[in-house]
């Protein structure tokens, strides 16, 4: 993976050598909250024309920068001086004059507006909106033609997909005349072609002169689509290199501190009966819209089965089906038995004596209450282990025992039991939830998302754990958006598209060509081309 | 923000402000404030027979407030204190006239039963609804206070009224289910003269506290209360049923609010009257949001309501320009202040915090 297939674009930014000042330079940016130094003395220096990636685990303060040069927060110390002149930014209205645009990973639009309405919304030239929406028709048709920025301008927000809703707010940054464009993960929902897409766009917009800061924790991202990244660590900038004089290796290690591994090592399964079966299972939401339109399944024992998907296929559905906090239709066995899917013995309790354990995808929503503390959170679920109860009240010295002892066993730090589990770090929250829910030696362990948010020095250990419960004879049926997860980690993989599973592939035989094709609804069987097989081809590096 | 600032200065910063108001007012019409004050804080807390009244009221705002607190532990805003204690008093009514009850030893745990199911079946209506049609609870239970309220106007005036009496009230409770006064709290070294109306269930209500410290904080069923509470879509991976603990919150709410009538029927009045709640319901609320759902703070902050209502009282007496409704106004502001204003000192006051000391972003 190095950027040699970048064919057609200048390697470095055209005009520093022409001595054009940096579309961005900050200065010693410094930014506390209370004890915690978020940013330290940062300096960079972003040139025009380029896209400068910025890459760096969960907590190393790219938001916090990100946020100081969008006018969110106030640094404490040091300077922004944007093409060349020190600039003022005390809100985002400033950041805007400056020319500063800004796509969150959390779209901020305007669900039952139509794009029209979304773009213009608070860019509106007088008290009559009819003038505005008129001018905004024109110069939204302009931009679309100029930067392969298609979208319907009446088409309503929530009846577009969420690619196009990111089209969208880019097109409200160029629509207020933005020349510097921040993208913060913006890969995050995307399927492999729609990020491809979006690394087109950012490329036309590069081309015409534009700046783009790219904020993200993937390497292969930065390594495709960027000039020149840097690297954020504890709230300092290590590093800025130029992207075609590193390798993922290097950044990984620059990010972390330390060596790491960044491919799971695991033997081959050795997959015994099967576990779980699943048959024919629908769901249908309560605005009757069916979102798994009849899935189908096996896992087996010692194997993981990854399902591969775009975020809102009916990944969710399936692992809440299971999990039993949702009902459905169909059959599902566990071990041979058919369970409840609708009735009185549907639920999470049930589920969890059958066996079946659950990390689920949004810990913080449902795997964890965070007001609660560490102990508390592991009887969360097991409130009627016996063990965490004596007579009618809980035995809360055996549950602190029993949590200090999972706190140490999965290294999660800080390791004091009292803390409530909003404080850890996302990655030390997910520790919390799988210590939990490995440490039931369940027969089948749905994961979801195991390490979204999640630090990479994290995300090895997290792995490890999957790895290992596989290798001691469980199944595991394992959701993840990340492709790279999905084939680092799976044994199987099948790809769900619009509640349906569109393939299934041995995780050694395919590659995140052939799933992304999958992923976006195109039947692996007719797809264009030969399968090179070469894992970590990217999509991007295809002839687009 | 540290824990004291929480739970101690935060009020205190409330209460001042209330203070302030108020003091304001008592300016406006022409009085001084600081007498006022010192009237009041003399005529609740400055002899025995103030205590007694002064413990008399907040022993019903203990048990409205625990009531509010218990039902806010899950999230649920129970506005129906004040129609399920009616309710609740009719229970106990009801149990202290159907039988001649030999001694109030017999006849306490019967109405406390009496009081609690009453009160918790009142309850249980609304949080049904909540629970399976999804009918907001906050809306239901007010409405429930109506209803209660015009049944009772029914059931004294045309049902319950005592024969060849003009007023709408029962008969008198017989000997054996009245309460002891204020006297057994002597015996137990509290020197609080019986001719006020403490009785009994105040200690009623100090061990109704500790009971709801323990449900809340160390059994299972608090456990699933407080996650509920604090997250239904986490409450129901963990496989609690949220119908479940939406019924039992609010049943446990409905009994506690009902209890309040063993104070105010049982132990004062000893017949049930009109009205017999006075508005106690609604201090619950402000009690229970000013003491944090915390038993501990539930009682203190119903001493502090106990002493705005006997002070009142007496200030009410002492400055005639001070009208009953003046002193109305005074308590308003306080639960203004407390209740509804919270997050007005509260917001600076972390943000100050925040600026000082913690890390979090």
């Amino acid at each position: 993976m190095t950027g040699t297939s970048r064919t057609g674009r200048p390697e470095v930014a055209p005009s520093p050598e022409a001595g054009a000042p940096p579309a961005i330079e900050l200065r010693g940016i410094s930014k506390a909250f209370g004890k915690v130094q978020a940013n330290k003395n940062i300096s960079i220096r972003v040139m025009p024309g380029t896209i400068h990636g910025i890459i760096g685990e969960n907590g190393a303060g790219k938001s916090t920068l990100m946020s100081i040069l969008y006018g969110f927060y106030r640094a404490d110390a040091g300077e922004i001086w944007i093409d060349g002149t020190r600039t003022d930014i005390p809100d985002s209205q400033a950041a805007i004059r400056a020319g500063i645009g800004m796509v969150f990973q959390h779209f901020k639009l305007v669900e039952n507006f139509t794009v029209l309405e979304n773009v213009v919304l608070g860019a509106e030239d007088g008290m009559l909106l009819r003038p505005s929406l008129a001018k905004a028709r024109r110069i939204l048709k302009q931009l679309s033609e100029e930067y392969e920025l298609n979208v319907d301008p009446d088409a309503k927000i929530e009846d577009i997909g969420v690619g196009a809703q990111q089209r969208v707010e880019i097109l409200k940054a160029l629509y207020r005349n933005a020349r510097i464009l921040i993208l913060d993960e913006p890969t995050g929902v995307l399927t492999p072609s729609e990020a491809d897409h979006l690394f087109r766009i950012l490329d036309g917009l590069r081309r015409e002169g534009k700046t783009i800061i790219l904020i993200t924790h993937k390497l292969r991202e930065i390594m495709e689509a960027t000039d020149t990244v840097s690297v954020m660590r504890r709230g300092e900038m290590t590093a800025t290199v130029k992207t075609s004089e590193t390798s993922p290796e290097q950044l990984a290690e620059l990010m972390v501190g330390r060596k790491v591994l960044l491919r799971v090592e695991k033997s081959p399964a050795r997959p015994g009966p099967v576990v779980l079966e699943v048959r024919d299972l629908r769901v249908t939401d309560e605005k009757g819209v069916e979102r798994l339109k009849g899935v189908s399944l096996d896992v087996r024992a010692g194997e993981i089965l990854g399902i591969a998907g775009v975020a809102g296929n009916g990944q969710s559905e399936l692992l809440d089906v299971l999990g039993g906090i949702m009902p459905a239709t169909g059959t599902v066995r566990m071990n041979g038995e058919e369970i409840d899917l609708t009735g009185r013995r549907s639920d999470g309790q049930t589920r969890r004596a059958q066996g079946i354990c659950h990390v689920p995808e949004d810990r913080q929503r449902r795997g964890l209450i965070m007001q609660f503390t560490a102990w508390e959170n592991v009887a969360f679920g097991y409130q009627r282990d016996p063990g965490y109860n004596r007579g009618p009240l809980m035995d809360n010295d055996a549950l602190r025992r029993d949590t200090e002892g999972k706190m140490q066993r999965f290294d999660v730090r800080p390791a004091n039991c009292w803390l409530e589990a909003r404080s850890f770090s996302g990655g030390n929250q997910q520790k919390i939830v799988l210590a939990r829910e490995i440490e039931r030696n369940p027969d089948l362990l749905l994961v979801g998302q195991p390490t979204r948010g999640v630090d990479i020095g994290a995300i090895e250990f997290i792995h490890q754990q999957i790895v290992n419960l596989r290798d001691a004879g469980k199944a595991i049926l394992l959701v993840s958006v990340e492709l790279d997860e999905i084939l680092g980690l799976s044994d199987r993989v099948a790809v769900m598209f619009d509640g349906r599973i569109m393939g299934e592939r041995d995780a050694s035989a395919t590659d995140e060509r052939e799933l992304g094709l999958l992923m976006a609804g195109m039947s692996g069987e007719g797809s264009p081309g030969p399968v090179d097989g070469a894992p970590g081809r990217g999509p991007l590096e295809q002839p687009a | 923000m540290p824990r004291w600032a929480d739970v101690a200065l935060v009020p205190l910063i409330n209460l001042v402000l209330a203070f302030l108001v108020s003091g304001l007012v008592v300016l406006y019409i022409g009085e001084n404030p600081i007498e006022a004050l010192v009237i009041m804080i003399r005529g609740a807390v400055g002899s025995a027979y103030g205590w007694g009244y002064t413990l008399f009221y907040a022993t019903n705002f203990i048990f409205t407030g625990l009531a509010v607190a218990v039902a806010f532990h899950a999230r649920l805003f129970n506005i129906g204190g004040e129609g399920q204690a009616a309710i609740g008093g009719l229970g106990v009514a009801l149990v202290c006239l159907a039988v001649p009850w030999p001694h109030w030893l017999l006849a306490l745990p019967a109405a406390i039963v009496g009081g609690a199911v009453f009160g918790a079946a009142w309850a249980a209506i609304p949080a049904y609804l909540q629970a399976r049609r999804g009918s907001h609870i906050v809306i239901t239970t007010i409405m429930f206070n109506f209803i209660a309220s015009a049944l009772l106007v029914y059931l004294l005036v045309d049902v319950l009224k005592a024969p060849g009496q003009m007023s709408p009230e029962t008969a008198r409770f017989p000997e054996g289910a009245t309460l002891p006064n204020a006297g057994v709290l002597a015996a137990i070294g509290l020197p609080f003269r019986p001719s006020t109306p403490l009785n009994l269930a105040f200690l009623l209500a100090i061990l109704c506290c500790w009971l709801v410290w323990l449900l809340i904080w160390r059994t299972r069923l608090g456990y699933q209360i407080r996650a509920f509470g604090h997250s239904e879509p986490a409450a129901v991976y963990a496989g609690i049923s949220p119908f479940r603990i939406t019924m039992l919150a609010m049943l446990i709410s409905g009994a506690l609010a009902g209890l309040m009538a063993i104070n105010s029927v049982m132990g004062e009045a000893e017949r049930l009257v009109l009205d017999s709640v006075q508005g106690a319901g609604f201090i619950g609320i402000a009690v229970a949001l000013m003491g944090r759902s915390h038993p501990l703070g539930v009682f203190l902050a119903a001493i502090l309501f106990g002493i705005l209502y006997q002070g009142g009282a007496e200030l009410e007496f002492e400055m005639p320009a001070v009208s009953r409704e003046m002193i109305v106004v005074i308590q308003a502001l306080v639960i203004l202040f407390t209740g509804a204003l919270d997050n007005m000192v509260r917001l600076p006051v972390e943000r100050f915090y925040l600026h000082r000391r913690t890390g979090h972003l």
